[in-house]
């Protein structure tokens, strides 16, 4: 191809990357160096509030930004180089936490607890998110072919949900007397409460998350499953391997791009987590990355914001995003790599 | 229940096209509001429909939204709600305008009590009082000979004696969930123990003996409490009284009517409402008052502002108050209080009486850093100390951050 021809095809998508990826990108790394702060004055107020009768008047020294000339309250904008970074990662703390060798005194930080969570949460979906996917493509498979439109459907249903409305449904399924609480009261006749302990709260967004994820990577996998070669698979019943080893020696290896792309997608999608802290209002227990971002730029009633810190943190996610996807990315370049020679 | 709200809210103004029955005359300034959710904003947006050319937004996330609608130019919106705590970024960036003149125009009818005057002038007009107080199962205190409880003390007791006859689930309920509401709890709390959140050089002062103290009862109260407690709002405390699986709760006035409501509610007539409890002898009720009103955008024509702030009249006025006077405890002339809010106004009389609700640039630093760390105290990660610490540090980084503190 002329590279000309290679241009003109390559420069839309190339001019939208830039306008939507790459200039938010620098936007935010370039508001986690700096700080724009209103310019205070400290002024003598007398506010009124009603009480039921008659009101009550207070006098006190109130700070007040300044409000300019054109109307506008005046700020002033800084460098302050990491000084964000270090309101986010504490590191006196973390260095003396780490010494004392104490991982609760660590995790009472809030963007280290965040990290945790969000690991943890990663790491231990992304096996059952494909393990299971690639169960129901099994089976879907292996079904009789009459019943099988009607199992896809049902199947796909979990990932069709607005994944907060899921998180609320499944919420609401085990608040208080929720009916799955009852049944399980019911089963082992003792009190439960599912929303009191960090722990169940997590088991229960990890079981949300693989819920919802799981029609993803079967109907990747049941895609994948229709190329197989049936001639290898035949030769190799015929060699008398067994339905497991069929399994390991054949059908994995045929998908394995398909199971690295999975995996790249669902590290990506589940570092991010966001929707399940929200919609089990795990907030007093465990908290994600993306949420404490959210938390950073929500205005209080005061409206208050610290954008500076919630990009710093959303660099800090980047990063670790990037981190994660490295062995897999590795792999894949290696692969592509191979088969160019 | 913001969504049925709104589409309530929607319904009825497609109903109300072309029928201005209710309103005294038409009209014809295309306007709109952005204002709470809840039950006394529909009351009062529905009376302003009836005059035409009115649509209004109902929106429970409206604090998030309104500082940066009123900020454009024009103004998205001619009309807010406001409450005493969301006023302070309007107030600060001079997105609202004084109505002295609009008042004196328009405003015969309003009560001295029900201007906000901030530096003098008038820069809202109050509708309603809210207020967090007791609210309990008359029938279950009476039937055990327990007295209407004053001091948190008190409820402890009353609590005991209630888990012991095992009527209810839980003795008490709390608006506790992470976040606003924990921490809007403790500012109850602390108040009602003497405390002060902010020094005058605006350094922190809540690792205090009151911030040890109003942790500590708090701490009490939890043992009575729906293990779950961090997760209930208002909304959830409510449903747990209509469906009485509680007993007592500090429990805000707005939401009394709720109880008997005979669709949702399993208990009405059965909870009644007094003063909200005291925190030590002599001090003022553990609560904090709140006013929610209506300001009008500084960021448009005089002529959109005075026919805004004659069709907020016009949704204040007596006639409405008459159609919704449950509702909320309403300063609008012609309420009559009810049954229900004999508790809010025995707290608002009070002596001492509760502060209104102190809110101010810190303030609000102040309530997001104990919303996030508090929670941290009651899953016993932190001690009460480390605790109140950590709130310390994260409104200092905070207030750094917004250039409060140097």
């Amino acid at each position: 191809m002329r590279f000309k021809t290679f241009a003109a095809f390559v420069a839309p998508s190339l001019f939208l990357m830039v306008l939507f990826i790459a200039a938010p990108l620098i936007s935010v790394l370039w508001q986690s160096f700096y700080l724009t702060q209103q310019v205070f004055e400290s002024v003598e107020v007398e506010t009124c509030t009603p009480g039921f009768v008659e009101q009550n008047c207070v006098t006190e020294i109130k700070s007040r930004p300044v409000i300019g000339e054109d109307g506008k309250v005046v700020t002033e904008t800084s460098f302050v180089g990491l000084e964000s970074y270090r309101n986010l990662l504490q590191p006196a703390q973390t260095v003396a936490a780490l010494a004392q060798g104490s991982l609760a005194e660590l995790l009472k930080i809030d963007f280290w607890k965040a990290l945790r969570f969000t690991l943890t949460f990663t790491l231990i979906t992304l096996p059952l998110v494909i393990v299971v996917g690639l169960c129901i493509a099994l089976a879907v498979n292996n079904a009789v072919r009459s019943i099988r439109g009607p199992v896809i459907f049902i199947s796909l249903l979990p990932f069709i949900i607005t994944p907060v409305i899921g998180a609320l449904s499944i919420r609401w399924l085990f608040v208080g007397d929720g009916i799955l609480t009852a049944a399980m009261e019911w089963y082992t006749g003792r009190d439960i409460a599912m929303f009191a302990q960090g722990w169940t709260i997590e088991i229960l967004m990890l079981f949300y998350r693989v819920w919802h994820v799981a029609p993803f990577t079967f109907v990747i996998f049941y895609a994948g499953l229709q190329t197989v070669n049936q001639d290898t698979l035949e030769s190799a019943i015929i060699d008398g391997a067994s339905r497991f080893e069929r399994l390991r020696f054949v059908v994995i290896p045929h998908l394995m791009p398909l199971i690295v792309f999975v995996a790249l997608i669902h590290l990506m999608d589940a570092y991010r987590v966001f929707e399940e802290v929200v919609g089990f209002r795990s907030e007093a227990h465990v908290i994600s990355l993306q949420y404490l971002t959210f938390d950073l730029l929500t205005p209080d009633d005061s409206g208050n914001r610290s954008i500076s810190r919630a990009s710093a943190n959303s660099m800090l996610t980047m990063i670790g995003i990037v981190f994660l996807l490295i062995p897999l990315l590795m792999r894949t370049w290696r692969d592509h790599r191979g088969k160019a020679r | 229940m913001p969504l049925k709200t709104l589409a309530l809210a929607g319904a009825f103004s497609l109903l109300a096209t072309g029928a201005y029955a209710g309103c005294a005359y038409q009209n014809e300034t295309p306007l709109k509001s952005l204002t709470a959710g809840f039950e006394a904003w529909k009351a009062v947006t529905d009376a302003m429909i009836e005059c035409g050319n009115f649509e209004p937004e109902l929106d429970q996330e409206f604090r998030t939204k309104q500082p940066a609608a009123f900020a454009a130019t024009p103004s998205l919106y001619q009309i807010g709600g406001v409450s005493n705590g969301t006023i302070t970024p309007l107030v600060n960036e001079g997105t609202i305008r004084a109505l002295d003149d609009l008042v004196e125009m328009h405003g015969q009818q309003l009560r001295p009590n029900q201007l906000i005057r901030i530096d003098g002038s008038v820069m809202a007009v109050a509708m309603m009082v809210n207020t967090q107080h007791l609210q309990y199962r008359e029938d279950i205190l009476s039937d055990l000979g327990i007295a209407v409880p004053t001091t948190w003390d008190e409820v402890l007791t009353a609590a005991e004696t209630i888990q012991a006859a095992g009527m209810v689930d839980y003795p008490i309920g709390a608006t506790m969930k992470a976040g606003w509401n924990i921490a809007q709890d403790f500012v109850n709390m602390y108040l009602g123990f003497g405390g002060q959140f902010v020094n005058d050089d605006n350094t922190p002062a809540v690792n205090s003996e009151a911030g040890a103290k109003a942790l500590e009862m708090m701490d009490k109260l939890t043992a009575y409490m729906d293990p779950e407690y961090l997760t209930s709002d208002s909304t959830y405390v409510q449903q747990q009284f209509q469906q009485g699986k509680i007993a007592i709760s500090n429990l805000w006035a707005s939401r009394a009517a709720a109880m008997d409501d005979p669709n949702e509610s399993q208990v009405v007539g059965k909870v009644a409402s007094a003063a909200a409890p005291t925190a030590m002898e002599g001090g003022p009720p553990a609560t904090t008052l709140w006013w929610d009103g209506i300001v009008i955008a500084a960021n448009i024509s005089d002529e959109e502002a005075e026919a805004a702030f004659r069709l907020a009249m016009e949704g204040l006025d007596t006639e409405m108050v008459t159609a919704a006077n449950d509702e909320a405890i309403w300063l609008v002339e012609g309420y009559q209080p009810g049954r229900l809010a004999e508790g809010a106004i025995a707290t608002a009389t009070a002596s001492p009486s509760p502060a209104a609700y102190p809110s101010t640039t810190q303030m609000g630093l102040m309530h997001t850093a104990l919303g996030n760390n508090l929670p941290d105290f009651f899953t016993g990660t932190k001690s009460a100390e480390e605790t109140l610490a950590s709130v310390e540090a994260e409104y200092l980084t905070a207030a750094r951050e917004a250039g409060l503190v140097q």
